[in-house]
């Protein structure tokens, strides 16, 4: 789409607070989170695809100048979210964690492992397939990839442009708050987690290699471990070492691990 | 563009003394500029203008001028070679917190030192960042500027035993020149004397920079942002230019941040953050980061936008990001640019 958004991390953020608060108002004063409660995840993703589908309009003015006002403006977007998401709930954390207990744990290979996580893996590995197939094997994924390549033309085809980059874009909110919504019971929502998590993204796509989906599960797991590793010996430098291995890549292979030029 | 080239480099299509009078002008706007800074202590006595004279005021455009210096900086990469970082604020805070360590561990009082220190600690920084960050542009450049201020910020905040952590550092009231040392009333200090100091780096700064955008490294700049295939064709080593440019820049935001830290009195890790870049970057925009001046008016009239506006409420980023949107959306050139506009309207009618 050739979007570039800033405020796509807020808007994970967003999908992590309205997942903590559906499950928290699901509860109610039981404070029982059953697992089939689930359902809600979904229904946060979608709000915040919602939210995507009333933003777009307003980036629409900005396709056709320079970058730089787009990135300004999503800037802009960020501050007002990470704001509203103060305003709505408040400076204090929301946290679903019985839910997440909800589900228990296993024993796997001699150690404790709990469930909730491995749904959340399974989910993950589900959306992927499903964005994959949409964007390679439908016919929406033909048009998005051929208006990307060229608005003018597809516009010329008689594809209807505003209304396709309106889909796609509620559906990339979608997907950041579906993200949120899921990571909620393990780690709780806070403020700036989006910001964060922005970051965070970067470094992954800019060592696995850009437009590459297979180089970005492997920078996902090379920043996983990493960091898992980095908080358990040097605190410190949790954060440093990160940026020193995307940097490092970056020296030695600008494009990324498996980024085609 | 061709406006600001000198008349032998001119293309035909140009009156040939358009660059003689845009530097008469920008002249005659500095020295108008100079005597109403130079004269406004004085002020400070008469009625009704004693108002905006009183020390108070003056601190108050001191740090707007610290800003000032600290977005031109700044824009010399986003106007001049189509960079936008979100990483200043390693520079700004990074100078800042030299003069901190400075006062910690070696009892440093002059501000000369401060300034050496400082500049040092931009170019320093801004050279590592450049030479990571140089090889990208436009999103990838302002997302790794950022992830790289982060680890400044990161540092600053976990090695506490050195930059005591959220608490910072404090700066007290330098010495300046060697000479000028803060009575009991630091007050009156930071709004005569250092005020005055302030005004004559922010003066040497903007002249440094206008002859820099005007020279040929200023020209090869906006070549390579206009078009960097061709400038490379044409036989500009395109990341070296832009890496010298990174590291002016940061030279430039590190001497704000250490005018700015005897001011604050005190430097914290938000001084670092990623926050502080945005507001640097709307600083830009607020002036409007399209013309040399407007950066200065950004800084000056963000501080007032921080001191009297921001202060009233708690939601004070979501009221920056309504203003940003809406300058994108309806304002993209800034103050600087809608007075031009309304300059020329004016003219056209009478």
């Amino acid at each position: 789409m050739r979007i570039i958004n800033m405020a796509h991390g807020s808007l994970y953020a967003f999908g992590a607070f309205v997942g903590a608060w559906l499950l928290g108002l699901a509860a109610g004063s039981s404070g029982m989170q059953p697992p089939y409660l689930i359902v809600l995840l979904p229904v946060a993703a979608v709000a915040v695809g919602l939210v995507g589908a009333v933003i777009e309009p307003l980036l629409r003015p900005l396709y056709a100048r320079a970058e730089e006002y787009q990135l300004l403006m999503t800037f802009g977007l960020l501050l007002i979210f990470e704001d509203g998401m103060r305003f709505l709930w408040g400076p204090t954390p929301l946290t679903a964690s019985t839910f997440w207990s909800a589900f228990g744990s296993i024993d796997i290979l001699g150690s404790t492992y709990p469930v909730y996580n491995i749904v959340v893996i399974g989910l993950g590995l589900l959306s992927a397939v499903l964005l994959w197939t949409l964007v390679y094997r439908t016919k929406f994924g033909v048009i998005l990839r051929a208006t990307s390549q060229n608005r003018r033309m597809a516009e010329a085809l008689g594809i209807n442009v505003s209304r396709l980059y309106l889909q796609a874009f509620a559906l990339g909110c979608l997907l950041a708050g579906l993200g949120g919504a899921i990571v909620v019971p393990i780690q709780g929502a806070v403020l700036g987690m989006g910001i964060d998590a922005l970051v965070l993204s970067f470094v992954v796509v800019v060592i696995g290699g850009m437009g590459s989906l297979e180089g970005a599960l492997i920078g996902a797991i090379i920043v996983g471990v990493v960091r898992t590793i980095a908080v358990q010996y040097f605190a410190e430098l949790e954060l440093a070492v990160l940026y020193l291995i995307g940097a490092t890549v970056l020296i030695l292979r600008p494009t990324g691990l498996l980024g085609k030029a | 563009m061709t406006t600001n080239a000198t008349a032998a480099e001119m293309p035909a299509v140009a009156p040939l003394d358009a660059g003689r009078r845009d530097r008469a002008s920008a002249m005659r706007w500095a020295v108008v500029l100079a005597i109403v800074l130079l004269l406004l202590p004085l002020a400070e006595h008469v009625p009704v203008i004693g108002v905006i004279a009183s020390p108070f005021q003056r601190v108050v455009l001191t740090y707007g001028l610290a800003y000032g210096i600290a977005v031109l900086g700044f824009n010399l990469l986003l106007r001049y070679t189509g960079l936008l970082s979100f990483g200043h604020a390693a520079f700004f805070g990074g100078a800042a917190y030299a003069s901190g360590l400075l006062i910690k561990y070696l009892h440093v009082t002059s501000m000369e030192i401060f300034l050496l220190a400082g500049v040092a600690t931009g170019c320093l920084l801004a050279a590592l960042f450049g030479f990571v960050c140089v090889r990208f542009t436009r999103f990838f450049f302002a997302t790794l500027t950022l992830a790289l201020s982060q680890v400044v910020w990161a540092l600053a905040l976990k090695y506490f035993y050195i930059t005591n952590g959220t608490d910072g550092l404090r700066i007290p009231t330098p010495t300046l020149l060697g000479h000028f040392v803060a009575s009991a009333d630091v007050a009156r200090f930071l709004s005569t004397t250092y005020y005055y100091y302030v005004v004559v780096i922010f003066f040497a700064s903007v002249a440094v920079l206008w002859v820099i955008v005007h020279s040929p490294f200023g020209k090869a700049l906006q070549a390579i942002r206009d078009n960097e295939t061709r400038a490379q064709f044409v036989g500009i080593d395109v990341l070296r230019y832009r890496w010298n440019a990174f590291v002016i820049s940061g030279a430039f935001t590190g001497l704000a941040g250490t005018l700015w830290g005897p001011l604050n009195e005190v430097v914290t890790p938000d001084a670092l953050h990623w926050t502080f870049s945005g507001k640097i970057v709307f600083m830009a925009v607020l002036g409007g980061f399209k013309s040399f001046a407007g950066p200065v008016l950004g800084g000056v009239a963000y501080n007032y936008l921080e001191t009297y506006v921001i202060k009233a409420t708690v939601y004070w980023q979501a009221l920056l990001g309504v203003i940003l949107v809406l300058l994108v959306l309806f304002m993209p050139n800034g103050i600087s640019g809608a007075l031009e506009s309304l300059g020329r309207r004016l003219r056209r009618t009478t």
